[in-house]
């Protein structure tokens, strides 16, 4: 196992720097020209300034130079200043990231919570009100566009029954929580803040709901499959056949098997919510890193591009790796 | 305990047991009718093809069936009480406790992310017989009971790092966990090699009579059946034909189904040389939705009267036996079997020796399959599936291969083919060299060296019509020009084996196993071929049909002259078809020889132990004869014995052994072994 563990990582290292070179060069290939989308016309018309403007952010050196000087700044934390906050591209995503990782989590594990429990009562009581529930919540979790989902709700409990809290993080005349890890749920806690903390997990749970809603749905329908799928092995007879209760047979073998591909689904349904978030971020004026990218993809920011970008492809490898492990600890055929 | 309960009276008592399919075709009645009894500690086999209703029957007995199979009536008494009229929580107590369940395929009866530990105990657990700690202390010595070795650590693996064998044995110690008063094991050794079902059967044997529990074992194989059970049921189509002591049954049946059952199945131990076709029956059990309301069996029996239009009661026609069919009412013996003669009326031309070259001949044939690293740095392992064989065929020769599943001869069958490329050595086939030559270089050699597979059901592309399946490789070679010429060949490629030329339009599913093994011997036909790898063609089939594509493939060969390179592991269809035989083990040839020599004179121990694996159906000749018990399973083949391979299971082996691989050396006329001490086991 640990030389399993150990080989993935090796991997995960070298997937990462192969990362770092796909986006460097996307990133300085695509057609635009950031000087003329930082500068305006007037500016970008004087050549002297365009010249200096470029020098200073060295653009006029070499590509392979470019990569290189990249590299190096990456392996200080660098991720470069980004042309439009002018800020260090860390600091805006240490800024921007917590506010989608609390977003993320919790609609992650709201649509684990909800999901899987549905998708095993599904499959265990198959054709009942249940399964038939099942069905109808994810087949509305799939298939209702973000947008609209989020504008019914907004308006049904913030605009109708005004039991929902606006848009936002907290509320405007709130202070967050002190910064120790920039998730105001945790930090308000720490804090021992409790008004905060209820008022942020207010602010949560109508845009938790609209992100998890597609993976709600998903995994709903992928655990009943992989239930009704692991219920026709040979092995649950065997159980049935040794006079086991059928809580014990659907919790004790059914289901450590049925969660096999729920891992994977799982590990890359929390990299969409991570990174997949721009428009649920809009709606409800959350100031996550989806909003962040969308400005710096119109402004063609390209240091704050390749930051966001480099920063997701490794959330993805890493997730991989845990996808990667945890298939190791469920099913012991994979590893040796 | 419960095995203890000897009482007076049956243990379990079934009387007219129905259940039935709900589908959306309509009802299936699969068991239709069924009364027996089993008596504490007693054997009782049930015997039956596939559909015949035998492994529905063993469901019922625990209710264990799932929609839309449902029991529809009957009575199921388990000592005494009612098993049909019990609650869940009464059920819950019998299964696994009173009546335990081993099933046919060990590798998916265990769960696979579960350890073997927690598996055992969980059923005595869950009766309450046990605690925690007792329960693994008896789960390690039931593991050694059942002849695993070194059961402490192998309680903690889990189920993917044990072969089949193995596996069984796991599920036989938790079938005797509780001490079950009734032990249900269906087709518990039909994925299993010989070898192991022999170990496995003499195991049931063993434990039947320490432990005391009563034994139903189902089976399709009257030999496995002959093995271990005293008395015999005999199902088609539902219901129960004949009931009887197993030896009186197997010897004079006095229904013809059984009758065609014993017939049907080469005997390895009695084989007239020259006869190579087999007694069948025509046709296929009833359609189950339109079962006639006369004796089901009618349609396909040699010996039907007129009142055979009436449905027979199963009646007793001696003491102790029961038959259900209006010939034999008065006990009367069915006649002795005579094979059908052959649809083509020609002598086999004895293969001459000539002096030219055989139609195939390898040398030094070496395959490697390399495995995943272990490690980012570990050295890459090999499997030596096979690791220097030299072989001839001649033109016209049956030769076939046997061995336990491992040994490389499927392997060997498809380097022959060249589906694989060999790691090293020379095939030539009909003068030309194929180890080595490109696709293109093969391809037209591939019109004279065809392939029949194993699965019926998964080599013929379920979305092609058998015409398409048929023509495909004629247009491919171009061997027929207007596909009024196609469509030609194909009709009498079908009728060649035995099927309707209108059945070309229609797609694989729509055909039995024993249909679709025909369509693709049609298929290997279409191009003419001199040479046919047949690599268990037969195994997946019901020993009827097994023995009407048997028939089928002796009448081409004299037809179509054919040269078979034939694969099985039932050694006693290979003697009643091969000329010649080659004993495989973990990738070496042990033993080749002509197949009367080889069964009568075996040479190489391994030989022996094959041949003495077979379950003969014939319950005296099986208490009779002495079975050799083989011991342990084939050694892996990524890092093979050094010297000999055979001999970490030889009971012969010496010093040298471990030392020097034995040469296969000539003995007598034709017959090589590789053994350094050959004949002396």
């Amino acid at each position: 196992m640990p030389q399993y563990i150990l080989s993935r990582l090796v991997l995960l290292f070298v997937m990462a720097l192969l990362a770092t070179l796909v986006i460097f060069l996307l990133a300085n290939m695509v057609p635009g020209d950031p000087v003329l989308a930082q500068l305006g016309d007037l500016a970008a018309s004087n050549k002297e300034f365009v010249a200096e403007w470029r020098a200073k952010w060295g653009l006029d050196l070499p590509l392979w130079q470019r990569y290189l000087i990249f590299l190096q700044q990456l392996s200080h934390g660098d991720l470069g200043i980004s042309i439009a906050s002018q800020r260090p591209v860390l600091q805006d995503v240490r800024d921007f990231a917590p506010a989608t990782l609390e977003l993320a989590s919790v609609s992650f594990a709201l649509s684990l919570i909800v999901g899987i429990p549905l998708g095993i009562m599904a499959a265990v009581r198959r054709d009942s009100w249940i399964d038939h529930l099942a069905r109808l919540i994810s087949l509305i979790g799939v298939s209702s566009p973000t947008f609209w989902l989020a504008f019914i709700l907004l308006a049904v409990f913030y605009g109708g029954l005004q039991i929902a809290p606006g848009p936002g993080r907290i509320d405007s005349i709130g202070l967050p929580p002190p910064s120790v890890t920039g998730l105001y749920l945790l930090d308000s806690a720490l804090a021992g803040d409790w008004a905060t903390f209820r008022d942020a997990a207010a602010h949560l749970v109508l845009p938790s709901i609209v992100l998890a809603a597609a993976t709600l749905g998903l995994i709903t329908r992928t655990t009943r499959a992989s239930m009704l799928e692991c219920m026709q092995q040979d092995y649950v007879r065997v159980a049935r056949a040794k006079g086991l209760r059928s809580r014990r047979i659907v919790i004790g073998h059914i289901l450590p098997n049925a969660l096999i591909p729920i891992v994977t689904l799982g590990g890359l349904a929390y990299a969409n919510l991570l990174t997949g978030a721009v428009l649920t971020e809009t709606i409800f004026s959350w100031p996550g890193l989806g909003r962040y990218t969308f400005r710096s993809a119109v402004s063609l920011d390209f240091p704050a591009i390749m930051g966001i970008t480099l920063i997701v492809a490794v959330v993805y490898l890493i997730i991989n790796l845990v996808i990667d492990v945890s298939y190791a600890l469920l099913d012991p055929r994979v590893v040796r | 305990m419960s095995a203890q309960n000897t009482g007076p009276g049956p243990i379990l008592d079934v009387r007219d047991l129905r259940t039935q399919f709900f589908t959306d075709a309509g009802v299936v009645r699969a068991v239709d009718g069924v009364t027996f009894t089993v008596d504490a500690g007693e054997t009782v086999g049930i015997v039956g093809e596939s559909g015949s209703g035998k492994s529905v029957t063993a469901l019922s007995l625990m209710r264990l069936l799932d929609e839309p199979s449902r029991i529809v009536g009957g009575e199921v008494r388990f000592r005494g009480a009612d098993v049909l009229a019990m609650s869940e929580d009464e059920l819950r107590a019998i299964r696994g406790d009173g009546i335990a369940m081993v099933f046919q395929d060990p590798m998916t009866s265990l769960n696979p992310v579960l350890r073997i530990a927690r598996q055992l105990v969980e059923i005595m657990q869950a009766h309450g017989r046990f605690d925690g700690e007792q329960a693994r202390a008896r789960a390690i010595s039931l593991l050694g009971r059942m002849g695993i070795t070194a059961p402490q650590r192998a309680i903690r693996s889990y189920p993917h790092q044990f072969s089949g064998g193995m596996r069984q044995r796991v599920m036989l110690a938790m079938g005797f966990a509780n001490e079950p008063a009734l032990l249900i094991a269906d087709e518990p050794t039909t994925a299993l090699d010989v070898t192991i079902q022999a170990q496995i059967l003499d195991l049931m044997v063993e434990l039947n009579r320490d432990f005391g529990a009563a034994i139903i074992l189902i089976s399709h194989a009257l030999g496995v059946i002959a093995s271990v059970c005293r008395r015999v049921l005999v199902m088609y189509a539902g219901e129960v034909v004949e009931e009887g002591p197993t030896e009186q049954v197997l010897a004079s049946p006095r229904h013809p189904y059984t009758w065609a059952l014993i017939n049907a199945v080469p005997r390895i131990d009695r084989h007239l040389p020259g006869t190579r076709r087999l007694t069948t029956i025509e046709g296929a059990p009833p359609d189950p939705l339109a079962m006639p309301s006369g004796c089901r069996f009618a349609a396909r029996c040699p010996f039907r009267i007129s009142k055979c239009d009436e449905h027979p009661p199963l009646d007793e026609v001696a003491p102790g036996r029961k038959a259900r069919c209006w010939v034999t009412k008065g006990n009367e013996a069915l006649p002795q079997a005579s094979p059908p003669p052959p649809t083509t009326a020609t002598i086999r031309p004895k293969s001459e020796k000539s002096a030219t070259e055989p139609l195939l001949s390898v040398r030094g044939l070496v395959k490697h399959f390399p495995l995943r690293r272990d490690g980012l740095f570990a050295p890459r392992k090999v499997v030596h599936a096979v690791d220097g064989v030299d072989l001839d065929v001649e033109a016209g020769e049956t030769v076939g291969l046997v061995g336990e599943s491992g040994c490389g001869k499927s392997t060997f069958a498809r380097l022959v083919v060249r589906i694989h490329e060999p790691t090293a050595g020379r095939i030539r086939f009909a003068g030309h060299d194929i180890a080595q030559a490109s696709a293109s270089a093969i391809r037209p050699l591939r019109r004279r060296l065809q392939m029949v597979f194993q699965d019926p059901y998964a080599s013929l592309n379920p979305r092609m019509r058998v015409a398409e399946i048929l023509s495909e490789p004629l247009r491919f070679h171009g061997l027929t020009g207007t596909s009024a010429e196609t469509t030609a060949r194909v009709d009498e490629l079908l009728v060649s084996v035995g099927l309707n030329p209108k059945m070309a339009t229609r797609f694989p599913h729509e055909f039995s196993g024993g249909q679709r093994q025909r369509i693709s011997i049609a298929r290997a036909l279409a191009l003419n071929p001199d040479f046919i790898v047949a690599d268990e063609p037969i195994s997946s089939l019901d020993v009827n049909i097994q023995a009407q594509v048997i028939n089928l493939l002796v009448d081409l060969q004299e037809k179509f002259q054919l040269t078979y390179l034939f694969i099985a592991h039932d050694l006693a269809v290979v003697r009643h078809i091969c000329d010649r035989l080659v004993v495989f083990y973990l990738g070496k040839v042990v033993e080749i020889a002509p197949a009367e020599d080889l069964f009568m004179r075996p040479l190489h121990p391994y030989t022996r132990y094959l041949i003495s694996a077979v379950p003969i159906p014939d319950a005296d000749a099986e208490r009779r004869r002495k079975r050799l018990p083989l011991v342990g399973e084939p050694p892996s083949a990524v890092d093979p014995p050094s010297g000999c391979r055979f001999r970490t299971r030889c009971p012969i082996a010496q010093d040298i052994c471990a030392d020097v691989p034995p040469p296969l050396t000539p003995h007598r006329t034709g017959h090589l072994a590789a053994c350094h001490f050959a004949g002396q086991f």
